[in-house]
């Protein structure tokens, strides 16, 4: 059996076989190809629900409900400006780490991390001081529901750039080039891209 | 390979371990292989096609008289609720995930799943929302009520004004059904883009494999719509919103559109792949290439396109505007052109072959009869007038089951034996085969023709008492329903006793062209491991004599040695 390499053995059982089993989490690392695809299906969410924000807006009688003026817009595009930054703060965290400084993306990740959060507490603050709630008409519950929305996928963007900062600290885990690091940052674009539209439609259309 | 006399002292005795168990538990354990995550999800599958058409058999018992004598008017609509959502969403799913696990990585020379983890987790969700949603028969106010499709306003009624309720419930479960189908989606999708082996470009690929990328590209598209929009029915009924509610200024209209948005597509979703298999079986049983393999691998993704844009012809008679219908009336008559490439490429397949007529062949064949007679009806029902004439009625009930039980199932039953042998490694009954293939068919066509009569005749569909006049056609579809509960007896038997007794299948016992016929049966845990071929042919090389693989008759030399 010369054609065949000497380890060829495709009769070989389940149990002797089961050496490999010990690595069978990696075949190779398609991580970022995995996320590259759930961030487009994810899109799609956030698609629908602008979608029935515009057509509950414009087939509306009575928009807003009765007593609210129309949204407050400058704290939250203070706070806009301070998440948008934190997508140029995420890019040098990772040109630091291309360059091999640890720290310096340590540095850097940790500030974009500190950016999300201060935005979750101003989304906090806003919320604390509305004067309609979640059942407030159609209004009430698209606004809620898209803000509600987006700050848990900051959220959970925060968490995962809190996993890939603890990583950093386990020796030789970067040392090839990280997927997490570039996933995470990935999905944090995607969140900023997502606010910038929803600024847009909540905050900048005339009601 | 020489044989070493057992030595207790031996390092090397191979040694079981603890993250592979062998035999049976490991089918219910979290396992990380996708030919056990793939036997999981159809033995679920299965399961639930049981509990489904137990329902549905109810129903048909119901309906054999004009009266509602059988069961409760508010029964016979949870009935019908629960029938729609645990075939769709717990049968024909999870059955297609399964064949999807166990096909694609064989077909393609992959190890296993891109992410194997992500695939055991996707898989054991199903269970998990099976329980939800079956709860709902224990919650006070029963099951939930407004048909598969959960309408507002109808199905925000919440009489007993529990919050936990069973459209609540249901709603949770159509919900982890698509988290959990979107994890899959992205884990085919990464693996027939990422995992191939070398030398299978894309248009080497097996048609399967193709339907399978189309149909996970749907679900990737579709399901975050249909989710998007449950969470807001489920704030409507639990939270006190108003995305739907028209009194406090919503637009129950928009819940339609998400759900047909995801909910039309899901159709392409099923049918694709059994597509697929069609186009592996007809190849094999008539000894010939795939007639236009180009045309049927781009057919997909046209239907692909077209399905995201025909999903109002649901809503013909919604009060949608005249330019939507048009439009969609259309698009909707388009998806034809790529379908019916694909059955002529089937028909030129089985042109002048040289047909063998075995169990899968024969519910493949019958398969492919039910669909196309489900497409002549669809493209009635595709045209506005046809549309709101038979909307709401039986017709439309005969048109989906021929889809979905006449093709689908149909298919989905091919498969199964044609693949039994390749992943059990015991052949199947032939006899008890025929039996099954003969009381399926007869029996789809006997339920689901008479629905079509009815339809033009004015029966409404989930009404549990009917107008005398409609009796006779109603008789007919009971006895072909009772005939299809019966025609399982016979398959199960099948299964049971082949996994028990049945004769010990070889490596390729169907003499078929492909990677999975050049592996062991069953495959070892990571098929090729480091022996991966290296592909220099396209698929279906009947006839040819081409060779598929580089070192193809070493391959086969070691298949039968071992």
């Amino acid at each position: 059996m010369t054609l065949i390499p000497a380890n060829f053995d495709p009769g070989a059982s389940p149990a002797e076989s089961a050496g490999h089993t010990a690595d069978h989490g990696a075949h190779g690392n398609h991580t970022l190809t995995g996320f590259i695809i759930f961030l487009c299906s994810e899109s799609v969410i956030f698609l629908a629900f602008f979608t029935g924000f515009a057509v509950l807006k414009l087939s509306a009688l009575q928009w807003l409900p009765p007593g609210v003026e129309g949204l407050e817009w400058r704290s939250p595009l203070a706070y806009t400006v301070v998440l948008v930054s934190s997508s140029g703060t995420i890019a040098l965290a990772e040109w630091f780490l291309k360059r091999g400084s640890l720290w310096g993306f340590r540095a850097f990740w940790l500030l974009s991390m500190a950016m999300g959060a201060l935005f979750l507490y101003g989304q906090a603050i806003e919320w604390a001081g509305l004067e309609f709630g979640f059942t407030s008409g159609t209004f009430g519950g698209c606004f809620y529901l898209l803000t509600g929305f987006h700050g848990l996928h900051v959220a959970t963007g925060i968490l995962l750039m809190g996993l890939m900062l603890t990583r950093s600290f386990r020796s030789g885990n970067y040392d090839g080039g990280e997927q997490g690091v570039v996933a995470a940052s990935l999905f944090w674009h995607f969140v900023d891209v997502i606010w910038v539209l929803l600024f847009l439609l909540l905050y900048v259309w005339p009601a | 390979m020489t044989i070493t006399p057992f030595d207790p002292g031996l390092s090397e005795v191979p040694q079981r371990q603890p993250e592979a168990p062998n035999g049976w538990k490991r089918y219910i354990s979290f396992n990380t292989d996708a030919k056990v995550i793939g036997i999981q999800y159809i033995a679920t599958a299965l399961l639930f096609l049981l509990v489904g058409g137990l329902l549905a058999m109810i129903m048909r018992g119901e309906l054999i008289t004009p009266a509602a004598d059988l069961v409760d008017r508010t029964v016979y609509n949870g009935l019908y609720t629960m029938h729609g959502t645990i075939m769709l969403f717990l049968f024909m799913f999870p059955v297609l995930n399964g064949l999807n696990n166990l096909l694609i990585p064989v077909m393609i020379g992959a190890p296993d799943m891109a992410f194997p983890r992500l695939n055991a987790a996707a898989f054991w969700m199903v269970p998990v929302f099976g329980v939800i949603l079956m709860a709902s028969f224990l919650v006070p106010g029963g099951p939930p009520a407004s048909g598969w499709w959960s309408y507002p306003p109808v199905s925000l009624q919440n009489p007993l004004g529990h919050l936990i309720n069973g459209e609540a419930l249901w709603i949770v479960a159509v919900a982890l059904s698509g988290v959990s189908s979107i994890m899959g989606a992205v884990n085919f999708v990464t693996t027939i883009l990422r995992m191939r082996a070398p030398g299978m470009t894309l248009m080497r690929m097996p048609i399967f494999c193709w339907t399978a990328l189309s149909a996970q590209t749907i679900q990737l598209i579709g399901l975050p719509a249909l989710t998007g929009g449950a969470v807001m029915l489920l704030f409507d009924l639990v939270a006190g919103t108003s995305f739907y509610r028209p009194e406090g200024g919503g637009d129950p209209v928009l819940y339609q559109h998400f759900f047909w948005f995801y909910s039309h597509p899901a159709v392409y979703v099923i049918i694709l792949p059994v597509f697929g298999v069609f186009s592996e079986l007809f190849p094999v049983y008539a000894r010939k290439p795939l007639f236009g393999y180009k045309f049927v691998a781009a057919a997909s993704l046209v239907i692909v396109g077209l399905s995201l844009v025909v999903w109002v012809h649901h809503m013909f008679p919604s009060g949608v505007p005249q330019w939507m219908r048009d439009l969609f009336m259309v698009t909707t008559m388009l998806i034809a052109v790529p379908t019916g490439i694909k059955v002529f490429a089937w028909l030129g397949t089985l042109w002048g072959g040289k047909l063998r007529l075995n169990t899968p062949m024969l519910f493949a064949l019958g398969g492919l009869f039910n669909f196309v007679f489900a497409g002549v009806t669809g493209i009635m029902l595709a045209t506005v007038p046809v549309d709101i004439h038979v909307n709401n009625t039986y017709f439309v009930v005969g048109h989906f089951h021929y889809v979905i039980y006449g093709a689908a199932t149909m298919g989905v039953y091919a498969a199964i034996y044609h693949w039994f042998p390749k992943f059990t490694g015991r052949m199947y009954y032939e006899g008890l085969g025929k039996l099954h293939f003969l009381l399926t068919f007869i029996g789809t066509n006997l339920n689901f023709f008479p629905m079509h009569p009815l339809g033009l005749m004015g029966m409404p569909r989930r009404v549990s008492s009917y107008d005398p006049e409609f009796a006779f056609w109603n008789v007919i579809a009971s006895l072909g329903a009772f005939l299809l509960g019966v025609s399982i007896i016979p398959f199960l038997l099948n299964l049971v006793s082949s996994l028990v007794r049945g004769e010990r299948a070889p490596a390729n016992p169907w003499n078929a062209i492909g990677l999975e016929w050049l592996l062991p049966s069953p495959p070892p845990t990571e098929n090729f491991e480091a022996n991966v071929p290296t592909v220099i042919s396209g698929p279906y090389g009947y006839g040819t004599g081409l060779p598929l693989v580089e070192h193809q008759e070493a391959y086969e030399r070691a298949l039968q040695q071992a």
